[in-house]
């Protein structure tokens, strides 16, 4: 399905791939899970470590995140733009694929029943959506003070504020924002209760993609993540490639990860009816 | 399994400033002010109490799951747990706990997630997020759906495992056992008492639920 084609033509950005659409035919239909993104970027962006990124992605296309040096944090929120009351819903999320970690084949849940984005190609195995985002005085507490003025565009930023403020450019703000993921990092929960957090979970290259199954406000951060052991302020930066993929078929894996998922893609499915 | 931090309270019931008993699948929303104790207690056994809790003079500023779970390093809460707030103030400790661990990555259910998590047809079923809308219809000042976050399951048992699973197990209460918050800060509490019947979180059995609340002195 191409129910948003891009107006391309409208697209300069230097890293913009202009590689035919091979692949993506319904034809292909039995390349179960196997779609090269490659074919058909449409755009590719850098996302500097301790900044906030903001799109609506569409439906029928993929947000695929690749951590370029190792290391990378990426905080994660998502809202139905279309009707921003709707938003990533994180018990849900976790409580309806009996996980508290996620990778390739679990599926980010609405509030509403319904599916945001789908985690299509994951190379990390483990993103954290337990541990939250980091804060000002988290920051400062952490790796000292780092103001703009001394500092300039390398100030240390925390990812509570650049996420209110990037929802504040859509009318939304602090209290839109509830519980987040955090991509590449690994925060694991003993016999206790009690957490711990993975050092080198994600080495350069790792990527993680997001196919958005309704078109969604997708926020994100590149501070780093509030448990990481470092003395040093030094936030990784990101890739940012955004293509058209092909509607999830009837075999899709994330919609065959669990008998949750087949509802929540019907009910997805049915918001566009 | 999870240690259990068992924690009883000296405070007398007699000598109570209110007491309110909240039936299952009924919302209760009430303010504690700075210094009062709050009590939970599970009158029949096995009842999860999703509870949420905000600053009383700024509703922006409200209790935040992840960041209350980071601080402790503790997915579970239990005494001597502080209940973090979206702003890093503490909304109220934990001081006495009869039953020994807490949920608050479980979320409440809703109609919505009741027809993902078990049926489409589940739909009309009664879920906590229609208590809970209905609470901040109720109280007004201005709170609204996008305040409805992550809340707390007093007394409900999600155990995540090493390898990052998470299941909904049988109960670890039972009847008698209570939960005691000393509030930090003046809080809007708001519980919906769940009326969910799909999953053990409640024995598949709502039952009732006594809030008491003592003033300062009492401590």
């Amino acid at each position: 399905m191409s129910a948003y084609p891009y107006p391309t033509d409208a697209l300069t950005h230097r890293n913009r791939r202009t590689a035919g659409r091979g692949g993506l035919s319904s034809k292909d239909g039995n390349a179960r899970g196997v779609v090269s993104m490659e074919s058909s970027v449409l755009l590719s962006e850098v996302l500097p470590g301790g900044a906030t990124w903001s799109h609506v992605l569409k439906r029928g296309t993929a947000l695929r995140i690749t951590d370029v040096e190792g290391g990378a944090n990426v905080a994660a929120y998502f809202l139905n733009f279309e009707l921003p009351a709707e938003r990533f819903n994180l018990p849900d999320t976790l409580k309806a694929q009996h996980t508290a970690r996620l990778t390739k084949g679990h599926v980010l849940y609405s509030d509403m029943g319904r599916i945001l984005c789908s985690i299509t190609e994951d190379t990390v195995g483990w993103h954290d959506p337990i541990a939250g985002i980091s804060n000002a005085s988290l920051v400062e507490k952490k790796y000292g003070r780092g103001g703009y003025q001394q500092m300039r565009n390398k100030w240390h930023q925390n990812a509570r504020d650049g996420l209110s403020v990037e929802l504040g450019k859509y009318g939304l703000g602090a209290r839109d924002l509830h519980a987040t993921v955090n991509f590449f990092s690994k925060v694991t929960v003993d016999a206790t209760g009690d957490l711990h957090y993975t050092p080198g979970n994600s080495p350069a290259g790792s990527y993680v993609e997001l196919r958005a199954e309704m078109n969604v406000l997708v926020l994100l951060n590149s501070c780093p993540h509030p448990m990481e052991p470092g003395k040093a302020y030094a936030p990784k930066p990101v890739t940012l490639s955004i293509s058209k993929v092909p509607a999830p078929r009837t075999d899709d894996a994330c919609r065959m990860h669990c008998r949750e998922n087949l509802r929540g893609f019907l009910l997805t499915e049915f918001y566009f009816l | 399994m999870a240690t259990v931090n068992l924690q009883m309270s000296s405070l007398r019931p007699e000598e109570a400033l209110e007491k309110f008993v909240v039936e299952g699948g009924d919302w209760f929303a009430h303010e504690i002010r700075r210094g009062q104790t709050v009590r939970i207690v599970d009158l029949e056994g096995n009842q999860a109490v999703d509870t949420l809790f905000y600053n009383a003079h700024d509703y922006s500023d409200r209790y935040s799951a992840q960041d209350t779970i980071r601080e402790q390093e503790s997915v579970y809460l239990t005494a001597g747990t502080r209940l973090i707030s979206t702003d890093g103030n503490v909304l109220l400790t934990i001081v006495a706990d009869t039953c020994g661990r807490h949920d608050t990555l479980g979320g409440a259910c809703a109609q919505e997630s009741n027809m993902v998590r078990y049926a489409i047809e589940k739909r009309s079923m009664h879920a906590c997020r229609q208590s809970f809308v209905q609470a901040i219809q109720h109280w007004k000042h201005g709170l609204e759906k996008r305040d409805i976050t992550s809340n707390i399951n007093f007394f409900m048992n999600v155990p995540i495992t090493p390898d990052g699973g998470l299941t909904f197990a049988d109960g670890v209460s039972e009847a008698g056992k209570y939960v005691e918050l000393v509030a930090e800060m003046d809080v809007l509490m708001m519980v919906s008492n769940c009326p969910q019947l799909n999953n053990p979180c409640n024995a598949y059995n709502p039952t009732p639920v006594e809030i008491l609340i003592w003033d300062e002195h009492v401590r």
